[in-house]
């Protein structure tokens, strides 16, 4: 099953490869990966995204909590949580047809289009990652010059924080 | 008053109370040569090979409990070290490590002498760090000791770029640290330990399976006191012999892949598992669908990812295991229940009949000397009272299995990593912490070769480390892997060109004897007792064919040995 895995991490050199080579190490698997600083400078937040049955999840949890750099952790699919991601996509954009065509996905999509050029189209869209696959799926490989995600972050719904 | 960053190491190793650093010094870390050289509270062992030094501290930690210290010099100095710092960190030894490193000017250009130790090690540390500013010195070091020595142990680094060395700052050693992202727990669930207590007085064929974390929380002794007064059987993994009195009844001998028809039998069959402190590692489990089929399982761990992460467990326990068998102890005291004596009959009937097995039976009468004849001597010679060191092969496996450790720390070898070369330099370590007690290192011609310069630091330390070489002219474990699996052949695993292990010893300034005869054995271990203060080297000509009974071939269930 796939699972958001979050957490805060001591705003450390070296912190991230801990957390990237434990996951090489042990064979476990990243399917995506973002980290960026929080409001206290001396964390930063990494989400990531994985794959694994009830037992690896487990390992992968414990496996990551044992490194002295991470703080604290949590799996947000074992609880309401909402996930988002965001893409920026170049896309091939040269006639009339096809532009009136994109301009319509991206409208059904919740897109934006962010620049533009005679033959270009970028966009850009938030979502889970499902929804970003999704629009993808439906522009087709043909019309896609270049795909940039960020990758998942996520937040537990409600009053749930993860915090110090 | 400032010190220099050298001085401040010195400083730190000092009020942490470190008896012994083990190192060789080169360029990035003459700093700090030179403010040891200024001092004589912390003595420096000069050895012949950084793996020598790692090994060397990691015998001393293993022996007294205390963080082992090394002090190398930046890149090929702590290249070095990497296999010293892996087997610790295998068998969670405490360590601190201090690499020397370039200039922080010069990190990342490739640097004369620049490795990025940090990530060389980084997979088999429990943590380390890079020193920038010399302000954070004192301070990273407190850590490194407070990491190294709590919670699971394990080995920490603490890089020291030349000239973080070189730079001054006021010293202060903190009394303690906290780290916000690091609190191992210590105590155990009290929830979890009654229905651990619970279930275990209501098992018919219980089991206790204890490992290296017995030895680790110092746990002997509390151990004892509850297998004793539950009169139930005990084994133990290579790494927690001497948690329980291998003289007494209820120890089964070890178990696993080597281990007694007894205990790995006793596992197969038993309802009630009760693993203390070990890890359900692959030599111990066998085949793990074919692991304790019928056994509920307790598991008491410090490392909450040891637990279920080979084996699912029925009741996990995270913990000091000291303090958790402590706290069962108190509920077995408050409770009026007691273990059903009659199942508990039958099942020692049983145990009893496997131990009648004697599955560790050889030939006594061979005109060659037999290993596990040489170890049996030993042990009658020593009276039990030695401290052995031991490298790794067939010989290993024969201490373990012949030498009756009836007290924790006197038992020291690479389980996790099973690293040759351990065993003289670990002896030194052993040696330096215990000056009057007898140390052996039990070794073969092949893993002794892999450190045997440091025989030469040995004579430097004047270390009467008693070497028992079973020279069989092979590397046996591999030998025997090619007899049962590869039709017997033996590619690669024949020594040829041995050198005169007696004259070699010589040469260095030490005792040699050579055993031929299974009737000079006994004479031959007396004598190199009877020189007390000096380094004996005994060579003993061993059969060359025998193997290690009774083995669980990979991938078999605990119940399926090969027996002589
Ligand atoms: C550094 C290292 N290299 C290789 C091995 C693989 N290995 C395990 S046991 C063994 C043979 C050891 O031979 P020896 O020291 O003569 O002991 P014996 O088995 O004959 O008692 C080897 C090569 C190892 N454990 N460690």
């Amino acid at each position: 099953m796939r699972h958001i895995i979050s957490m805060l991490l001591e705003n450390e050199a070296g912190a991230l490869a801990r957390v990237a080579g434990l996951f090489s190490a042990r064979g476990y698997n990243i399917e995506s990966l973002t980290v960026a600083p929080t409001e206290d400078p001396s964390l930063s937040r990494l989400t990531l995204v994985t794959s694994g049955n009830d037992e690896i999840i487990e390992q992968i949890t414990k496996q990551l909590n044992k490194l002295i750099d991470v703080v604290k952790l949590v799996d947000l699919t074992e609880g309401s949580h909402i996930e988002r991601e965001m893409m920026l996509v170049k896309l091939r954009a040269a006639d009339a047809t096809a532009r009136a065509e994109l301009k319509r996905l991206v409208d059904i999509f919740r897109g934006r289009i962010i620049d533009v050029t005679d033959r270009t189209y970028t966009v850009e869209m938030t979502g889970t990652g499902d929804k970003l696959d999704a629009f993808i799926e439906a522009v087709g490989r043909r019309a896609i010059l270049e795909v940039v995600r960020t990758g998942v972050s996520g937040i537990a719904r409600g009053e749930k924080a993860l915090r110090l | 008053m400032e010190l220099t960053g050298a001085e401040i190491v010195v400083r730190c190793l000092r009020d942490e109370g470190v008896e012994y650093v083990f190192g060789y010094p080169g360029g990035a870390v003459l700093h700090i040569y030179d403010a040891l050289f200024q001092q004589e509270q912390v003595k420096h062992i000069l050895v012949r090979h950084e793996q020598g030094a790692t090994h060397a501290a990691d015998g001393y930690a293993r022996a007294t409990g205390r963080p082992g210290v090394v002090l190398v010099t930046s890149g090929p100095g702590a290249t070095n070290a990497v296999t010293g710092i892996a087997t610790a960190y295998m068998d969670s030894i405490p360590l601190v490590v201090l690499t020397g490193q370039v200039p922080t000017a010069l990190i990342g250009n490739d640097a004369f002498q620049e490795v990025d130790n940090v990530g060389i090690t980084r997979p088999c540390v429990k943590h380390n760090f890079l020193v920038k500013d010399v302000r954070d010195l004192a301070l990273t070091l407190k850590k490194a000791f407070y990491i190294a020595t709590t919670g699971r142990p394990g080995p920490v680094l603490v890089d020291l770029p030349k000239d973080v060395t070189a730079a001054k700052a006021p010293y202060v050693y903190p009394e303690r640290v906290r780290i916000r992202s690091y609190n191992p727990v210590t105590r155990g669930h009290p929830g979890q330990i009654r229905r651990a207590v619970d279930l275990i007085l209501r098992a018919r064929r219980p089991v206790f399976y204890t490992g290296g974390g017995v030895i680790l929380s110092d746990a002997a002794e509390v151990l004892t006191e509850l297998v004793q007064r539950l009169d139930y059987p005990i084994t133990s993994t290579l790494m927690g012999l001497g948690g329980y009195p291998a003289t007494d009844r209820r120890f089964l001998g070890m178990l696993g892949m080597h281990g007694t028809y007894e205990a790995n039998m006793a596992m197969h069959h038993c309802d009630v598992l009760i693993a203390i402190g070990a890890r359900f590692d692959d030599r111990v489990t066998g085949n793990v669908e074919k692991f304790c089929p019928h056994a509920k399982i307790i598991h008491v761990d410090i490392d909450p990812a040891s637990i279920s992460k080979n084996v699912k467990v029925d009741i996990p326990i995270v913990g000091d295991v000291g303090r958790v068998l402590r706290d069962m102890l108190r509920v077995l005291d408050a409770t009026d229940r007691s273990p059903d004596r009659e199942a508990l009959a039958a099942w020692w009937r049983q145990i009893e009949e496997w131990r009648a097995m004697d599955c560790l039976k050889y030939d006594r009468e061979a005109p060659v000397i037999k290993p596990q004849y040489v170890l049996e001597q030993l042990y009658e010679v020593t009276r039990g009272e030695a401290f052995l060191t031991s490298d790794v092969g067939q010989h290993q496996m024969w201490a373990a299995q012949f030498y009756k450790f009836d007290k924790p720390r006197r038992w020291i070898n690479s389980g996790g990593l099973g690293t040759m070369g351990f065993g003289l330099p670990a002896a030194m370590g052993v040696q330096l912490a215990h000056p009057d007690a007898l140390v052996c290192c039990i070794t073969g011609e092949g893993s002794i070769q892999m450190c045997i310069q440091e025989l030469s630091t040995c004579k430097q330390y004047g270390l009467p480390i008693k070497i028992i070489n079973l020279n069989n002219r092979y590397l046996g474990m591999v030998r025997q892997w090619q007899e049962f699996f590869y039709q017997g052949r033996y590619a690669m695993s024949y020594m040829d060109a041995l050198p005169d292990f007696v004259a070699l010893a010589r040469a260095y300034g030490h005792v040699g004897i050579r055993v031929d005869r299974p009737g000079d054995v006994e004479g031959a271990l007396r004598e190199a007792l009877g020189r007390k203060d000096e380094l004996v080297f005994i060579d003993f000509q061993t059969d060359p064919t025998e193997n290690v009974y009774p083995m669980i071939p990979a991938g078999a269930g605990q119940n399926e040995m090969i027996l002589v």
